[in-house]
C-alpha cells in the first residue's frame, strides 16, 4: 500500500521534473521571434503535464476540479482574444488572477495548519499572502488605469507615504506575530485586508507613462509570491515557476526604470505628474514651423533614411495600419523605412512591436534605442508619430528638467524631424519640449491616424 | 521529515531556478516583451497545482470553496495567456522571407 503510494508520488514529481524542463526552455525559445512560438509549445506541455501529475495524486475527488477547470477555461478563452491595443490591461488583470490564486490558495493551507505550523512556514506563509494580496489590488487598479475605468492622473494628498508605511508596518507586525504565536488566527483576516488596502494605495499615485514599470513590478511580485506558495507547498515545481516569473519581472522593471531614469522608489513613491506644471507654464509662445500633409509627402518621398518614431499616442489614434500604408508606400520608392522603439514607449515593455507587427510591418524593421541612435545623424527624416517624452532632448542638456537624464531617441540629430501632434499641449508627463522650437523641426498638426492617411494619399496620388 | 534540510532543499532550488530565470530571460529579444510578459503569467499560474489538490481533498469546507475559486483563476491565467501569447507570435513576421519567397518560405511556415 505505502510502496504503491510512493511509487506514484516518485511518477508525480517526475512529471513536475519534466515540466520544469519545459518551462525554462519555453522561455530559453523566446529570445527570438522564430524560435519563440516553440516556447508556446514548450510551456503548454510542461502545464498539461503537470496538472496531469497533480491528478494523479492519492484520495482526490475529481468533480469540483473539472467544474473549476471548464469554468477557468470559459473566462480564460475571452481574455486571451482581446485586441492588441488591450494587452496592458489584460496582463495586468492575469497578474491580479495569478496572485488571487496564491493568496487564496495560502489563505486556505494557514486555516488547514495553523496552530501546528512551523515558525518558518507562517513566516513564508505571510510573505506569500501579502505579497499575494497586494499584487490582486494594486494588479486591479493598474488595469482600471489602464482600462481608463479609473482616472489615470495621479492621485497624491499630504502624507500619503506616512499612510503606506504604516500600513506595510501594520502588515508585518501581524506577520510576525503569528509566527510567534501560529495560535492568533483571528490576526489573519486582518492581514490580508491591510495587504489588500496597500495595493490599492500603492497604485494611486502611479500615472500612466509610468504604468510600463509598475506591470513589471507587479509581475515579479506575483512570482515571488507565488515561489512563497511552492516553499509552502514544498513543490519544487512552483518554486521554480515563481522564480522564473520573479526574475523575468524583475529583469523587465529593471530595464523599465533605466529607460525612465528612475528608481524603483521614485517610481513607486515619487508620482510624477505633479513636479512639473510650474515647467510647462513658464513657457510664452514660441514660433514653431508646421507643415501640410502635401509637404510632409514631398519630403517623405525626397528622402533616404526615414526613421519612424512612434509613442503611445500612435495606439490611441489606432493609427498603426496606416503606418503600414505608409511604410509600403515609401518602401516603394526605394526609401529605407525603420521604425526606433524606445523601451518604454506604450503601456507596457514591447507594447509598441506588439502593436506595429499586428499591422504586418516587419519585425527586422523594429529597431532598439541603443542600436539605432547612433544612425540619427545620417537620417534624412524622423517622424514622430504620438511620442513626446521619449524625443524630449531637454532629458540631455537641461539638468532642470523633470526627465533629465532620461535615455531618448536623438530625433533632433536627423536632418529633419516630422513631428504629428494634435496640438501644443505637453504629453503626459507635462512637459515642455524643447524639440518642437527646433530649426530642423515641423509640426503636423492633427490627428494621427488622418495625417498619416493624407500621407499616403498624397504619396500614392502623385506617384500611381 | 526533516524540515530544516527541506528548508535548505528549497532554498537552493530557489536560488538556482532565479539565476536560471536570470540568464535566460536576460537573453530574451527586447522586440518580445509583452509576449514574454504574458508567457511568464500562464506559466506562473503553475500554482493551480496547489488549488487542485485542495479542491481534490475537502480538507475542509473553506479550503474547498477558496480552492475552487483558485483553480478558476488560475486555470483563465493558463488558457488565456497561452492563447494571447500564441496571437501575438504569429504576427511577428520578417520581411526576408517575403524578397525571397521561394527559397526562404519553406521553413518558416512549418511552425504555423
Amino acid at each position: 500500500m505505502t510502496g504503491e503510494i510512493g511509487s506514484i508520488q516518485i511518477v508525480i514529481e517526475l512529471l513536475y521534473l519534466i515540466a520544469s524542463v519545459l518551462f525554462i526552455l519555453s522561455l530559453k525559445w523566446m529570445s527570438s521571434p522564430t524560435t519563440a512560438r516553440h516556447g508556446i509549445w514548450a510551456g503548454e506541455a510542461g502545464m498539461v503535464l503537470a496538472i496531469g501529475g497533480t491528478l494523479l495524486n492519492h484520495g482526490m475527488s475529481y468533480q469540483w476540479i473539472a467544474i473549476a477547470l471548464v469554468l477557468g477555461t470559459i473566462i480564460g478563452v475571452p481574455l486571451g482574444r482581446v485586441a492588441m491595443t488591450a494587452v496592458p490591461q489584460r496582463t495586468a488583470l492575469s497578474h491580479a488572477f495569478g496572485a488571487l490564486c496564491v493568496t487564496l490558495v495560502g489563505s486556505a493551507e494557514f486555516y488547514l495548519r495553523t496552530p501546528d505550523i512551523s515558525r518558518f512556514m507562517m513566516a513564508v506563509l505571510s510573505l506569500e499572502v501579502i505579497l499575494g494580496g497586494l499584487t490582486v489590488t494594486g494588479s486591479l487598479m493598474a488595469a482600471g488605469k489602464l482600462q481608463e475605468i479609473l482616472p489615470q492622473r495621479p492621485l497624491t494628498y499630504k502624507g500619503q507615504n506616512l499612510v503606506n508605511f504604516v500600513l506595510l508596518v501594520g502588515a508585518l507586525v501581524i506577520a510576525v506575530t503569528l509566527v510567534l504565536h501560529p495560535a492568533s488566527r483571528s490576526l489573519f483576516p486582518f492581514m490580508i485586508l491591510i495587504a489588500l488596502a496597500f495595493g490599492v494605495l500603492l497604485i494611486i499615485p502611479i500615472g500612466g507613462a509610468d504604468m510600463p514599470t509598475v506591470i513589471s513590478l507587479l509581475n515579479g511580485y506575483a512570482g515571488l509570491s507565488a515561489a512563497a506558495m511552492g516553499f509552502v507547498l514544498n513543490s519544487k515545481l512552483l518554486i521554480i515557476a515563481g522564480a522564473l516569473d520573479g526574475s523575468s519581472g524583475l529583469i523587465l522593471s529593471i530595464i523599465m526604470s533605466k529607460a525612465m531614469n528612475r528608481s524603483f522608489t521614485n517610481v513607486l513613491f515619487g508620482a510624477f505628474g505633479q513636479v512639473q506644471t510650474s515647467a510647462a507654464g513658464a513657457e510664452e509662445a514660441k514660433p514653431v514651423r508646421s507643415a501640410t500633409p502635401e509637404e510632409a509627402a514631398a519630403i517623405l518621398s525626397a528622402a533616404n533614411r526615414v526613421i519612424v518614431v512612434p509613442g503611445y499616442g500612435m495606439a490611441v489614434a489606432q493609427a498603426q495600419h496606416k503606418v503600414r500604408e505608409l511604410y509600403d508606400a515609401l518602401t516603394k520608392r526605394g526609401v529605407d523605412v525603420r521604425f526606433a522603439i524606445h523601451p518604454v514607449a506604450g503601456r507596457m515593455p514591447g507594447h509598441m512591436n506588439v502593436l506595429l507587427a499586428e499591422a504586418d510591418i516587419p519585425y527586422d524593421r523594429l529597431i532598439e534605442m541603443d542600436e539605432i541612435n547612433g544612425d540619427f545623424p545620417q537620417t534624412d527624416v524622423a517622424l514622430v508619430i504620438g511620442a513626446n517624452d521619449v524625443t524630449n532632448p531637454a532629458a540631455r542638456s537641461d539638468a532642470t528638467s523633470p526627465i533629465y537624464g532620461m535615455p531618448i531617441l536623438d530625433v533632433d540629430k536627423s536632418h529633419t524631424v516630422m513631428v504629428i501632434k494634435r496640438s501644443m499641449n505637453p504629453g503626459f508627463a507635462g512637459i515642455d519640449n524643447p524639440l518642437y522650437y527646433l530649426d530642423n523641426n515641423l509640426m503636423l498638426f492633427g490627428d494621427a491616424k488622418a495625417f498619416v492617411g493624407s500621407i499616403v494619399r498624397e504619396l500614392s496620388g502623385g506617384h500611381a | 521529515m526533516n524540515s530544516s534540510s527541506t528548508l535548505i532543499n528549497a532554498l537552493f532550488i530557489f536560488v538556482l531556478a532565479g539565476f536560471i530565470g536570470f540568464e535566460v530571460i536576460r537573453r530574451v529579444s527586447p522586440l518580445l516583451h509583452t509576449p514574454l510578459m504574458s508567457l511568464t503569467n500562464a506559466l506562473d499560474a503553475i500554482a493551480v497545482v496547489g488549488a487542485i489538490v485542495l479542491v481534490g481533498r475537502h480538507e475542509s469546507r473553506l479550503a474547498t470553496v477558496f480552492g475552487f475559486i483558485a483553480v478558476v483563476a488560475a486555470t483563465s491565467n493558463i488558457v488565456g495567456g497561452f492563447v494571447i501569447t500564441d496571437r501575438m507570435l504569429k504576427m511577428f513576421k520578417s520581411s526576408r522571407p517575403a524578397s525571397q519567397p521561394a527559397a526562404n518560405s519553406s521553413s518558416k511556415p512549418v511552425a504555423k
